[in-house]
């Protein structure tokens, strides 16, 4: 009897803990949505916020955030799988694999705003590259790369031995065996870790405020896409740091949010879609 | 008598202090299935790896002595270990096909070794499955995954492949330890088949199976081989004690 008690009790309090959880987040998103919505229209997505022409936008920002996390993404996503396939495959001083493991873990765990103080001290002041897009990019490449190389370590991992060494039992050479078995096979694992740092990309403002600054404006001329990076820009996160902040804006302040929101939505669902497509094992039943 | 095929002389394996095989010196006849058994940890299956050069990949591994293959010494300097497990294929304990299609995964070496012509592959790949007995059982779903074979039916892939590279010498180890009797029969029966033309070594814990199918036996105990001979001798006539108290099942 008191066993049967203990037992409902439990449950109900573990049915709460769901409610509580669920009902929190649907909460925030519902939110976001009815707080954004109102001020999320055509406009506001494509013209750039001046008080002169009077226009209230956000172009500016989405293309800064693109272009953050394009130019992040061609710089780390190759060195990180470089990086692990050497830590995986080639390294033979189990130690120095060791210590390596160990720091990219603790890397990947300390506050981006550390990274953004990095960034700010030598991207722009000791290369001189002042508050730009590529100086933004630099300090989060850096910052992404420890969680990109440890995610596709851990693919590598899953990839079985008998793989190996059955494709080097076949005369095949090392890179070739890693080219043609062992990247393919960790492809979902490596796509999952590229999408989870684009996702870190697209939610970083501390560190982009030290070193990419926060200029809204969007080029008129193809040259100044061309160097734009050598300038300052602001992404998504950061306009709406400032929004709330020092520009006392609420409602542009929402409409991000929402925008981010749906942008991280889509990651999530992309992530889900290319795992499955990617997937070496799909197919076998 | 058939030709010697691999000649191993004074072979003595280390993995870094430990030496796993002493004083190794066999003949291995081509053309025949040559059986190696022993208990585990006898260093039967480090001396098949030690044929095509495998037991490079392990960091602490040592090779000294002669391994003579067609006469040439694999360990020389000048040797291609591409060129020799071309020469020397090997299939292994677990089926282990690639997460590719069946097509795909006997396509693999031919491919390494620079073979590109689609119709050509198409023969290689049509001819190894039919050498390996498997491709009645696959011809309509070549391009379906090698991983939704059975056991059985993956290591026929696995031997296909391994014909695929038009190897002189197959090694195999324990090929069937891991399948169920029906698709140990059927990999049995293929390896009656291949000794036609191919030499066949394989590492077995199963001593009926080396009684059954092989026509050399060698018999290893701790690193060294205690006897070797026709396989009939071995199992009805023992010269070694220590033979006869393994094959009547005293250890091991």
């Amino acid at each position: 009897m008191k066993r049967k008690l203990i037992d409902n009790t439990v449950q109900a309090l573990i049915y709460l803990c769901t409610i509580l959880s669920v009902l929190i987040l649907a909460g925030i998103i519902i939110y976001i949505f009815v707080k954004g919505l109102p001020y999320v229209s055509l406009s506001f997505l494509t013209s750039v916020t001046s008080p002169l022409k009077g226009t209230k936008g956000i172009a500016g920002n989405i293309v800064n955030t693109l272009m953050i996390i394009i130019m992040t993404m061609l710089m780390a996503t190759p060195i990180g799988i470089g990086g692990a396939i050497y830590l995986n495959e080639y390294a033979s001083n189990k130690k120095l694999v060791g210590i390596i493991e160990y720091a990219t873990e603790t890397l990947s765990g300390i506050p981006s705003i550390i990274f953004g103080l990095f960034g700010m001290v030598f991207f722009n002041e000791t290369l001189g590259l002042g508050y730009s897009l590529l100086s933004g990019c630099f300090t989060l490449t850096l910052m992404v790369l420890p969680l990109l190389i440890r995610n596709t370590q851990e693919a590598l991992k899953t990839v079985p031995e008998s793989y190996r060494t059955g494709a080097i039992g076949l005369g095949s050479g090392k890179w070739h065996m890693i080219r043609t078995i062992l990247i393919p096979s960790a492809l979902p694992g490596i796509i999952t870790g590229a999408i989870l740092a684009v996702g870190r990309i697209v939610g970083e403002s501390a560190a982009l405020l030290f070193t990419a600054g926060s200029a809204k404006i969007l080029p008129k001329t193809l040259m100044g896409f061309l160097e734009k990076p050598f300038y300052s820009g602001g992404t998504l996160t950061v306009q709406m740091y400032l929004s709330a902040t020092s520009e006392a804006d609420f409602n542009t302040a929402f409409g991000i949010a929402l925008v981010l929101l749906i942008i991280v939505l889509l990651i999530n669902y992309a992530t889900k879609l290319l795992s499955k497509r990617f997937d070496v094992n799909r197919g076998t039943n | 008598m058939e030709n010697t095929k691999i000649e191993v002389k004074d072979l003595n394996l280390y993995y870094g202090d430990h030496k796993a095989l002493k004083n190794i010196n066999i003949d291995i006849k081509e053309k025949a299935i040559t059986a190696f058994i022993g208990p585990s940890g006898c260093g039967k299956s480090s001396f098949l790896k030690t044929l095509n050069r495998m037991n490079d990949l392990v960091d602490v591994a040592r090779v000294e002595g002669l391994v003579n293959i067609n006469g040439k010494d694999i360990y020389d300097e000048k040797t291609d270990v591409t060129l020799l497990r071309k020469e020397v294929g090997m299939v292994f304990q677990q089926p282990n096909p690639f997460p590719m299609s069946i097509y795909d995964n006997v396509a693999y070496g031919p491919r390494i070794h620079g073979i590109k012509d689609k119709k050509r592959l198409d023969k290689i790949v049509e001819n190894s499955l039919k050498g390996a007995a498997i491709y009645d059982e696959v011809k309509d779903r070549l391009k379906k995954s090698a991983l939704s074979l059975s056991g059985g039916q993956q290591q026929r892939i696995c031997i296909a492949r391994a014909l695929a590279v038009e190897p002189d010498i197959i090694l195999m180890d324990e090929p069937t330890s891991a399948l169920d009797p029906i698709s140990t029969s059927k990999i049995e029966d293929l390896m009656e088949e291949l000794k036609k033309k191919y030499t066949v070594v394989i590492v077995t814990h199963n001593m009926q199976q080396a009684a059954r199918i092989s026509d050399y036996t060698a018999f290893f105990l701790n690193g060294e081989i205690v006897e070797y001979g026709k396989t009939n001798d071995i199992f009805s006539y023992p010269k070694d004690k220590r033979t006869e108290d393994y094959i009547t099942g005293r250890f091991g």
